[in-house]
């Protein structure tokens, strides 16, 4: 019995301490908009997560002490409520609910990666909350209709579609044989479907498609094909181990390949714990820092850079850039709708159409950015094993000449 | 389904020495598996991730600029004492009790370790580059990257260590006898408790051999220990508990018919095409039993 009642009263605590402090947030409070983020902060996505999360905290110190979002004459301050989603869907969705029911947010950041986003869509979508995420790339997100979801990035499907389009062109026009392998997930697989499309229209065949499995780290199987078929191009995406474990491979089994095209090689630090192994890898990317686009607030992709290594200490990858784009889209959209209406709002950023340091941002109907191509690097050390990422496709930021074909492991 | 082991005979051959190689290393994991099923009657659901804990103790030696290979010297020292204190922490609660207890525990153990992993050495995937070059076969068709050779030499080496340690020294001795009957042996002056505490010691030592050469051989990451548990439960099922050369076997078998199974079925079957064999090895199993009525052992 006394036990009983000690629940009783702990529980009761619980919902006194939560009904007060539900009131004390709300969408905008004061002079401060509060914006809602459910964010892999544990668990296996949390190196990106927090890429993610230092992106967002860098925009809204910069947007705020320069001056702040400004709404019908008033001037507002961004504020973000971050949850840890812990790496996990169903979390992830509990916690877009609990931001929007509980919290009363009324304007959501995305989560990293297409699967976590993928989870929150639908809520979002329901409450009739914004969002604006900058880490969902997968094409499902934005075939299904919603009407409140905007990506600043490109879809998965355009990944490496260049890639396709520079071997073909190299080829003389003339099609290419592909070998590709990709793992079992929604935004590899929507790579993979790009890959199809574009091998469609040049033309080319496909000779090996693997498919490869979650808990990747042995491909041996897949290289030995490629040595004996000999493809003009490789492409491989399996996040981060899908670009180590092939490059760890490749390089191990001496597999020449005039061209070997991967997604995630800067957030696997490929020419870091690879080193020369990893050069001429060529790499999908959102964004580079050498990349010419502007704005006001963090100048240039260069600048952006430096800012950012001085606040945390390493390089920008893409996700933390698009991540900050994300809070630059939404402060533009909130002055244009002039107001704190979420249909507003909605209205103001599918109507957007501007320029940021990480690119052109201008969303079609299913929400996808369409307005910023995907860019290609390469891996190219020096002779004393320094390696960098060099722009080399689409031609107009190439920053560096695309070496094709790879040279032979016998001649390296 | 593909078909390209029979149009390019290279490729059996390529299939085959990969799968022996890659079986060793297995078998390496799964015999520190049987030795504490066999002494503890624990089947160590954490076992995946006491190897990947050993594969970053040598990922950290590779960033301090120490050779990753001195890792299967440092690392089995390091699980050992792991071993010990899991073992002082938790499996002495459960060692007499029911084996569903034990599987509880050790999942908690394995969660425990995933999570304490991934907060201290980040999500990242790494891996430690030994440098070991690469060896071509014939006429360059065949290639096995010598890091590969090493871990199976390596293993090798460290189970006939064990086997003759287990048969010569006095804890070995000890050991064996607990498990063929434990209330026997501490009739008969054993230490059990101490037994039972160097069994779940040497088992992670071994486990930390093997992840020293998986992070020099493969990637590592927090969550990529529970295809090594199953790998290692499948083939201790095969071969039965105690026997030494039925694991090693079974360790090369289901190494090559992993491999095979990637060429034939393709990649995204390989894990599944284990857990399948497993199913089929375990209702095989049953129906053996249900005949001759016997019981494992």
């Amino acid at each position: 019995m006394k036990l009983n009642k000690i629940i009783l009263s702990f529980v009761s605590a619980l919902v006194i301490l939560f009904s007060t402090s539900v009131a004390s947030f709300a969408k905008v409070v004061g002079d401060k908009i509060i914006l809602g983020a459910a964010i892999s902060l544990t668990g296996k996505y949390s190196s990106n997560g927090v890429h993610t999360q230092n992106g967002y905290n860098m925009a809204v110190d910069r947007i705020n002490s320069m001056g702040g979002v400004k709404v019908g004459g008033k001037t507002y301050m961004f504020d973000i409520i971050y949850y840890d989603d812990e790496s996990n869907p169903k979390r992830a969705a509990q916690l877009a609910e609990r931001l929007i029911s509980q919290d009363g947010v009324e304007f959501m950041l995305g989560p990293y990666s297409s699967g976590l986003t993928k989870a929150i869509a639908p809520v979002t979508e329901k409450y009739g909350v914004p969002m604006v995420e900058a880490n969902g790339a997968s094409r499902s997100l934005f075939t299904k209709g919603y009407k409140y979801l905007f990506a600043v990035l490109a879809p998965a499907n355009l990944y490496l579609d260049v890639a396709i389009e520079t071997a073909v062109e190299l080829n003389g026009g003339k099609p290419v044989r592909i070998a590709q392998a990709f793992e079992q997930d929604a935004f590899s697989q929507d790579v993979r479907l790009g890959i199809l499309d574009a091998a469609k229209r040049t033309g080319s065949e496909i000779i090996i498609d693997d498919k490869l499995p979650k808990e990747l780290n042995d491909m041996a199987a897949t290289l030995v094909k490629v040595k004996q078929m000999k493809p003009d191009v490789l492409v491989v995406s399996g996040h981060t181990k899908g670009a180590l474990t092939a490059v760890r491979q490749i390089s191990e089994m001496k597999v020449d390949v005039p061209m070997l095209a991967m997604t995630h090689c800067d957030a696997a630090k490929l020419s870091e714990q690879h080193g020369a192994n990893s050069q001429y890898s060529l790499c999908a990317s959102q964004w580079h820092k050498s990349l010419t686009y502007k704005d006001d607030f963090f100048k240039d992709g260069m600048t952006y850079a430096a800012d950012f290594d001085k606040e945390f200490g390493y390089d920008p990858p893409y996700q933390a850039a698009e991540s900050s784009a994300a809070l630059l889209v939404f402060k533009d959209a909130f002055e244009r709708a002039g107001s704190f209406d979420k249909k507003k709002v909605r209205d103001a950023l599918a109507a957007t159409n501007m320029q940021t340091f990480y690119g052109n941002i201008k969303f079609a109907e299913g929400g996808q950015n369409v307005d910023k191509p995907m860019v290609l690097f390469q891996v190219i050390c020096d002779n004393g094993g320094k390696c960098e990422n060099k722009v080399v496709a689409p031609l107009k930021w190439a920053s560096a000449e695309l070496v094709h074909p790879i040279p032979k492991w016998s001649e390296r | 389904m593909d078909f390209l082991v029979f149009q390019y005979p290279m490729i059996t051959v390529q299939a085959c020495l990969d799968g022996i190689l890659l079986g060793v290393l297995f078998a390496l994991i799964a015999y520190g598996m049987a030795l504490q099923w066999g002494v503890m009657n624990i089947i160590n659901i954490a076992q995946g991730d006491l190897v990947i804990l050993g594969g970053y103790i040598a990922y950290f030696m590779y960033l301090y600029g120490i050779h990753p290979a001195w890792g299967v010297i440092v690392a089995p020292i390091i699980m050992y004492f792991v071993g010990i204190a899991i073992y002082k922490l938790v499996i002495n609660k459960v060692v007499d009790r029911d084996l569903f207890i034990s599987i509880l525990a050790t999942f908690g153990i394995s969660i425990l370790f995933m999570q304490l992993m991934n907060f201290a050495f980040g999500a990242d995937v790494v891996l430690a580059n030994s440098g070991y070059g690469t060896t071509m076969l014939f006429d360059n068709n065949v290639v096995l990257p010598n890091s590969k050779i090493f871990s199976a030499f390596i293993s090798i080496v460290f189970a006939i260590c064990l086997v003759i340690y287990m048969k010569k020294s006095k804890l070995g001795r000890a050991i064996r006898a607990t498990a063929q009957n434990a209330r026997a042996a501490k009739i008969l002056g054993v230490d059990t408790e101490k037994v039972y505490a160097a069994t779940f010691g040497i088992n992670a030592a071994l486990c930390g051999v093997a992840g020293a050469l998986i992070s020099i051989t493969f990637t590592i990451h927090p969550y990529m220990g529970l295809p090594y548990t199953i790998r290692s439960f499948m083939i201790v099922i095969v071969a039965g508990l105690g026997n030494l050369p039925g694991v090693a076997m079974s360790g090369m078998g289901l190494g090559v018919f992993e491999e095979f199974a990637d060429y034939i079925l393709g990649t995204e079957f390989r894990i599944g095409s284990v857990f399948l064999l497993l199913v089929l090895i375990l209702v095989y199993r049953r129906f053996k039993l249900s005949r001759k009525r016997e019981y494992l052992k």
